[in-house]
């Protein structure tokens, strides 16, 4: 029988277990193991054709609201010696690709560009509630049920990866498609790339293919004077890259 | 929107409005005229004691409407106690909460209280009806008005005040580091952005008070201390001097460093923000008072002429600070952080961030202030036409 002494000592509990039964459960993945994983991502500069195929399946994967990027695509023309001053486009974030180029001489390539994932990240150090936070497998994520919409992390994300969110009003950007890669999938914007330009990275898989090729390949992050931990790697990153 | 070159396409639109200029500017206001009213009661500058009681009262009624831009702005406002509640250790925003509740409870609140503790319990002895009860309410429940505990209130004040010196720039400096530890923009991105955002403050408590206080006199009919207020300038003075030195030492910095984004800070300097940076806070918003009111300082100038001038240079430096927050807030997300391009803002008239919500959080202080100075008089007895009854006064002393 439940006492009133009893009862009283059950309303505390109940009010935690309430909380997790409000927040609901997460997507249940038996086989993954958070502390097993280190994700990031390698991005081929030479292999990206401009197509926006990674930006339209991040945008049907992820539901981003139209005019607002998780991803995109930059082009950029940089003429001779003007390192410091290239010229550089992202329509519509490259969604839709790109028109011909009007630029005549130097060199065009594209830039992929999206969340890096940083191991000491701006956005989430800034963060007043801890809403925005680094995962244990080096996601950085937003949890939009705690964010307050004060939009210190777009401030602070020196990459420009973060925007509000239109409807729901809390920061949104890149998730690395967490419920898919927990899921032993790869993201949408490595799925969908026609090239193999982006590659999904797992860094503590001493099996993932990204070791040989960093230990080969001469790759670079972007900005890496601000020294945020980015893994996001670029091969063949131009030096004119903002 | 208009884009001038490339901007990362999350980037075009700006995040913090201009109720973002808005809080700073007010915080900037309190701290500053918190400062000012300490000069007399630490350093025991005599000369501007009428402004004492109102510098405190000033402080107070924008400090009350200092956290409503920030929860106007935020985009889940019913979650803001979050911040109280699970705040982020490594956040700067996550202790404003704090710091916050320190200056309003813990110095402000309790200066004020301290010092009109006596006035207080007089007030509620000669008053009826509902002022009556409002007066009891707030003596709380501490009616002791004697010799003794008088001079307990005093020295207590003293200790609390001394307090409040830091806290008020802890309150501004805090501020300052907000925007100054942001180092993916280099626009805001220095070590000195506390400092200057202190002086700046300063610069604009001493300014609004100095008005104020002008204005005040004015409605009420009396005679402007005129000793209060060349002090008072002089302060204005001294503090813009070290302002200014502070917010050069930073612009000729970044000329001779001229690091990556320099070439697009310029511009934004000679495009953009050239009126709100160059013609309002640079030349109208400090140099003309800076030389005004030093020219008053070597020079003799009449009486009237000074009054003049000391209300132009107020104005001005008023705006200039406002204009200052504004080069900071709204320039510090004018050029993308690709240094590529340039957006523009565009200023709602009626919007939950519009003018008009600013203009109102702007006027709110005031509409305070009123009220407190007709409930807790600034003045001196004889000037607020405030005697209390003998019998009640001796009362007072006798318990």
């Amino acid at each position: 029988m439940i006492t009133r002494r009893k009862l009283l000592m059950l309303l505390p509990a109940a009010a935690i277990a309430w909380e997790y039964v409000v927040a609901g459960t997460p997507e249940i993945s038996p086989n993954y193991s958070r502390p097993e994983h280190w994700w990031g991502m390698l991005v081929d500069i030479d292999k990206c054709i401009g197509c926006g195929n990674c930006v339209r399946a991040c945008a049907a994967e992820n539901g981003v609201p139209e005019g607002y990027f998780r991803t995109w695509v930059e082009r950029y023309h940089v003429a001779g010696w003007q390192q410091e001053t290239p010229q550089v486009d992202s329509p519509n974030g490259g969604k839709n690709g790109f028109p011909p180029s009007k630029a005549a001489g130097g060199k065009n390539f594209f830039v992929p560009k999206m969340c890096n994932h940083c191991e000491d990240s701006p956005c989430t150090q800034v963060c007043p509630v801890g809403a925005t936070f680094r995962s244990v497998d080096g996601v950085v994520l937003v949890d939009e049920k705690y964010c307050l919409g004060c939009r210190y992390c777009i401030q602070a994300c020196p990459y420009g990866c973060r925007f509000l969110h239109p409807v729901k009003h809390t920061a949104e950007k890149c998730s690395l498609c967490y419920h898919r890669i927990t899921k032993g999938l790869t993201t949408a914007c490595c799925e969908s790339c026609p090239t193999g330009a982006r590659q999904l990275a797992d860094l503590k898989n001493p099996k993932d293919p990204i070791h040989e090729y960093l230990k080969t390949h001469s790759v670079q992050v972007l900005k890496p004077h601000l020294a945020t931990g980015a893994k996001v790697y670029y091969h063949d990153l131009d030096g004119s890259v903002r | 929107m208009p884009v001038d070159g490339f901007m990362y396409p999350n980037e075009i639109e700006l995040q913090w409005s201009v109720l973002i200029v808005v809080y700073p500017f007010v915080t900037g206001l309190v701290a500053g005229a918190f400062i000012l009213a300490s000069l007399e009661r630490i350093f025991h500058v005599e000369a501007v004691k009428p402004t004492y009681r109102l510098a405190l009262l000033t402080a107070l009624s924008f400090l009350l409407v200092a956290p409503l831009p920030l929860q106007l702005h935020l985009g889940h406002p019913e979650r803001s106690l979050e911040m109280y509640l699970t705040p982020h250790k490594t956040s700067a925003m996550a202790m404003f909460g704090f710091v916050y509740l320190w200056y309003l409870m813990a110095v402000m609140l309790l200066e004020i209280w301290l010092d009109y503790r006596h006035e207080i319990v007089l007030f509620s002895q000669s008053t009826t009806g509902w002022k009556r009860l409002l007066y009891r309410t707030l003596t709380l429940g501490s009616s002791n008005i004697s010799k003794g505990s008088l001079r307990v209130d005093d020295r207590v004040g003293w200790v609390v005040t001394l307090i409040g010196i830091p806290s008020a720039f802890l309150l501004h400096g805090y501020v300052g580091f907000i925007f100054g530890s942001v180092k993916a923009n280099p626009w805001w991105s220095s070590p000195l952005m506390p400092v200057v955002f202190i002086f700046s403050a300063m610069v604009s408590g001493i300014s609004i008070v100095m008005l104020i206080y002008m204005a005040a006199m004015k409605l009420r009919r009396q005679p402007i201390d005129m000793r209060c207020v060349d002090t008072i300038a002089q302060y204005l003075l001294y503090t813009f001097i070290i302002d200014f030195a502070l917010e050069m030492l930073d612009l000729i910095h970044r000329i001779y460093e001229a690091d990556e984004s320099f070439r697009s800070l310029d511009f934004m300097l000679h495009t953009q923000l050239f009126f709100s940076q160059v013609v309002l806070q640079i030349v109208l918003g400090t140099v003309i008072p800076i030389l005004t009111i030093g020219f008053i300082q070597i020079f003799d100038v009449p009486e009237k002429l000074r009054r003049i001038a000391y209300v132009v240079c107020g104005c001005l430096t008023i705006v200039g600070i406002f204009a200052m927050r504004w080069n900071v807030v709204i320039g510090g997300q004018l050029f993308s952080k690709s240094f590529l391009g340039y957006t523009t803002y565009k200023l709602d008239l009626i919007s939950r961030e519009g003018e008009l919500v600013a203009a109102a959080l702007l006027i709110l202080p005031f509409i305070i202030l009123a009220v407190l100075v007709k409930i807790l008089p600034p003045w001196t007895e004889s000037q607020a036409g405030f005697v209390p009854e003998p019998s009640v006064c001796e009362l007072g002393k006798e318990a």
